[in-house]
């Protein structure tokens, strides 16, 4: 694996004296869009909370271990031992339930995360930030004569992809999706799959799912989580046909999850 | 008749009733409202309004020193209780499990149920009695403390409805712990709080009892908050237990201001919180 | 990106508002503390000199500096509980009208405004009103019955003081009727019940503890409220022969005589009075939510 992007080092995290994620070491490939999956509770959703540091706002959490992220410029951060918030800039997260602002227009709602920083744009940026995230997430056509409208008229999908947007406009290295079509429809969910494929050429994408059928469909590259273990990780084609883990063979088969 | 009919004659006799009962318990208010217009409406002009009183036996002359004084007494409370009354209302829905937030929690709970009178008490001790004399500072104080828990509340209670996934949502854009609670859920939860503030407001607007021995009253116009000062309810009582029929009369006007002023209050903060 | 000195910023702003939620919760609860601590003090004087005595002697005389609160205790219980027993009707039939008869529409909502507003009208209004609506009124109802024409007195307090808690009983014990799960109701009509017997044998017991917890917390309203009862129950200073005699209550005493309180034991007895209150009340109010909150954590 050549260009890597976000890397662990013997990550284990816990609530209290649960542990959800043991010692996993695990590095995530630059532009490409790597699939965690496991049945429910598997630690999953703990693991790419670890990421960004969500992990540790949850009451009594606690993170061993590493996580590095390679910047582009080849620059390495061990996000541990920076400021979390910077961290969660450079890393965005798309969550389980669509979460636009509900106090903010559709057009803030993309520029959240500067809005909310302070991070003045000149008027001539934001709005060339707005169209051009907007288009990433093939939103712009639907919602560009309502922009400063509040985004609650929108479906789910919709507010979804807006999610996406505000994640993206951030301009960040990798985001991460924590099952974010799973509050939404079928149709609704294909376009969202069919965006994250447009979106890995200019983003690393890590998305956790419990859904076989997604990972197959979206990822280059797949993990197999149980009981907070790494099982099993590779290119998704290899895992798909030729799972080399007994468990990974029962998920992939719907025997577990 | 069959024994069933008859039970359901009963069931059907016994709703009457009831529906009648409550209607019944709906004329006090009617009652106080029509004599509150009745006797206050002819009173209140422009000069009623805008004029200080005058003394007793001369015509004319208006409450304009209460209204004055209200305004700034409420003031005054709004001042000390909401920024404090929000943050408190933070920590406790941000940390609701600690033991701090447990106390003083309870604290907000036994406040809430303080008879205002003891609260009067306690502003006399706080402010008067260091000061020397009474004041509107000291009349702000206690209606201060009587709005607090009611702010403290409606604030907790908002925010702990508001998503989850927005706070986090938030956060993961990278804002500040700080900046997220100041500019995403307070804001999400702004209607609420208003609620508090406004149902606040109505209710220490009408509080007579705490002023009595804070704010204690002043015929005259006052702008000194470390001064006495009237206030409508304080207005109303020294008036309406006067032997004077012109100041019973001024009283009823007074009464037919602030009833009008709290009732719309309460109207507009009901209106408020079943939109949301 | 912002760079590294911003950040140090930000970092010690969000450090900078937990304190400040954190001392604004220990201020609450200092405030709390001071609170109790400053009454406690201010009636040490008095508590001094006449102990627990004070709740037992009748006598009130500022001239001799002889301070006991047995009137105006007894004036206060009676007034509330008569007040209470008043209510009451009234607000058990508001609950079952406005939690089961009419729960949503016009009629419910005109009747549910017209039943809590009255909560609204300030205490010093409602007095105002009873001195020149209620009063008369009283007073020749007294005559009629041959009783000494006062007009003030305990039973119009207790009259005035009804109105002012209805709306808090009723308001908590219709919320407690509408709690009553809709599986409950139709089992009833199942088995062939009529409505009544429906409400009186599933809602009543169902929501009894919320209807419990309305009364005790109206109790505590009626306790310490005070100007509506200073200006109608006369202000005497024995202890009432009968309900239609005129008397006092502690927030009436406190209300009348705090700013001609000369001397230091009568002003320490005054908030000996004041700290009374303060404990009532409290015990009162803390019993009322706790019956309130195990209503809540039953579901």
């Amino acid at each position: 694996m050549s260009d890597i992007v976000l890397r662990t080092e013997n990550l284990t995290a816990s609530y209290d004296e649960h542990i959800a994620v043991k010692n996993v070491n695990l590095s995530i490939v630059r532009n490409k869009i790597t699939a965690i999956m496991g049945p429910s509770g598997c630690g999953k959703t703990t693991l790419i909370r670890c990421f960004n540091r969500m992990h540790e706002l949850s009451p009594k959490a606690r993170v061993e271990g590493k996580v590095f992220l390679i910047e582009n410029s080849n620059e390495v951060i061990d996000i541990y031992s920076v400021d979390p918030m910077l961290v969660r800039r450079k890393i965005g997260m798309v969550f389980q339930k669509p979460n636009p602002f509900p106090t903010m227009s559709i057009y803030e709602n993309v520029i959240a995360g500067y809005i909310l920083n302070g991070i003045r744009l000149k008027k001539s940026d934001a709005d060339e930030i707005v169209e051009e995230t907007l288009k990433k997430v093939s939103l712009w056509d639907e919602v560009k004569d309502q922009l400063r409208k509040k985004g609650a008229f929108l479906s789910g999908g919709q507010q979804q992809r807006l999610c996406i947007a505000r994640a993206l406009a951030m301009k960040p290295d990798v985001i991460l999706l924590d099952e974010p079509t799973s509050a939404l429809d079928p149709v609704a969910t294909m376009k969202i799959e069919e965006l994250l494929e447009q979106l890995k050429n200019t983003v690393t994408i890590v998305i956790v799912t419990h859904n076989v059928g997604q990972a197959g469909r979206v990822s280059d590259y797949v993990a197999f989580m149980y009981l907070g273990e790494l099982v099993e990780y590779g290119p998704t084609d290899v895992i798909f046909t030729r799972p080399s883990h007994e468990k990974t063979e029962e998920f992939l088969s719907g025997k577990i999850g | 008749m069959t024994k069933y009919e008859l039970r359901i004659i009963k069931s059907k006799v016994i709703s009457v009733i009831l529906t009648f009962i409550t209607i019944v318990s709906t004329f006090p208010f009617l009652l106080v409202l029509y004599f509150i217009m009745k006797n206050g409406i002819s009173v209140i002009n422009w000069e009623f309004l805008t004029s200080l009183p005058k003394p007793v036996g001369e015509p004319g002359g208006g409450i304009l020193n209460a209204i004055i004084g209200t305004a700034i007494l409420v003031t005054i409370a709004l001042i000390l209780s909401v920024p404090f009354g929000i943050l408190a209302g933070i920590y406790l829905a941000e940390r609701s499990e600690t033991k701090i937030a447990f106390i003083s929690r309870l604290v907000s709970e036994i406040l809430q149920g303080v008879p205002s009178i003891v609260i009067g008490i306690i502003a006399y001790l706080w402010v008067v009695k260091p000061i020397g004399y009474f004041s509107a500072l000291s009349g702000g104080v206690a209606l201060g403390i009587i709005m607090l828990p009611l702010v403290i509340k409606s604030t907790e209670e908002i925010l702990k409805l508001i998503p989850h996934e927005l706070k986090e949502a938030s956060l993961a854009l990278g804002v500040p712990y700080y900046k997220t609670i100041l500019k995403v859920m307070i804001p999400a939860g702004l209607s609420g709080i208003l609620t508090g503030v406004l149902t606040g407001i109505a209710r220490i607007a009408g509080e007579t009892a705490p002023l009595l021995f804070t704010a204690f009253g002043n015929p005259f116009l006052s702008f000194n908050i470390l001064k006495p000062i009237s206030a409508l309810p304080l207005l109303i009582f020294t008036y309406a237990i006067s032997p004077y029929e012109n100041w019973w009369a001024k009283a009823w006007g007074a009464s037919c201001i602030l009833v009008f002023f709290v009732l719309s209050l309460n109207i507009i903060t009901r209106l408020i919180s079943t939109r949301r | 990106m912002a760079n590294q000195s911003t950040k140090k910023l930000e970092l010690s702003k969000d450090s900078l508002f937990n304190l400040l939620l954190v001392v604004s919760a220990v201020l609450l609860v200092m405030l709390g503390v001071g609170f109790f601590l400053s009454l406690f003090q201010a009636s040490l004087i008095s508590l001094k000199e006449f102990g627990l005595s004070f709740f037992v002697k009748a006598e009130w005389d500022p001239v001799q500096e002889r301070f006991g609160a047995l009137p105006f205790i007894y004036g206060t219980l009676l007034t509330s509980f008569i007040a209470l027993a008043i209510s009451l009707p009234f607000s058990i039939a508001i609950s079952i009208v406005l939690g089961e008869y009419f729960q949503k529409g016009f009629f419910a909502e005109v009747l549910r405004y017209l039943t809590e507003l009255i909560a609204g009208v300030p205490s010093v209004v409602l007095g105002f009103w009873g001195l020149f609506f209620l009063v008369p009124i009283i007073r020749e109802l007294e005559m009629k019955f041959d009783l000494p024409p006062y007009g003030v007195g305990i039973f119009t307090a207790s009259l005035i003081l009804a109105f002012m808690i209805l709306p808090y009983s009723a308001s908590i014990g219709k919320d407690a009727m509408r709690l009553v799960p809709n599986e409950l109701k139709e089992a009833a009509y199942a088995l062939g019940t009529t409505r009544w017997e429906m409400i009186k044998k599933i809602m009543l017991p169902y929501a009894r503890s919320g209807i419990i917890a309305g009364i005790i917390l109206s109790l505590g309203r009626a306790l310490g409220e005070t100007m509506a009862v200073t200006m109608v129950i006369g202000n005497y200073h024995g202890i009432p022969e009968n309900i239609f005699s005129p008397g006092n209550t502690i927030a009436s005493v406190i209300a009348n005589e705090f700013t001609e309180a000369t001397g230091e034991v009568y002003l320490s007895s005054l908030m000996y009075l004041g700290l009374t209150l303060f404990i009532v009340t409290t015990v009162v109010n803390i019993i009322g939510r706790f019956v309130l909150k195990k209503l809540q954590s039953q579901r």
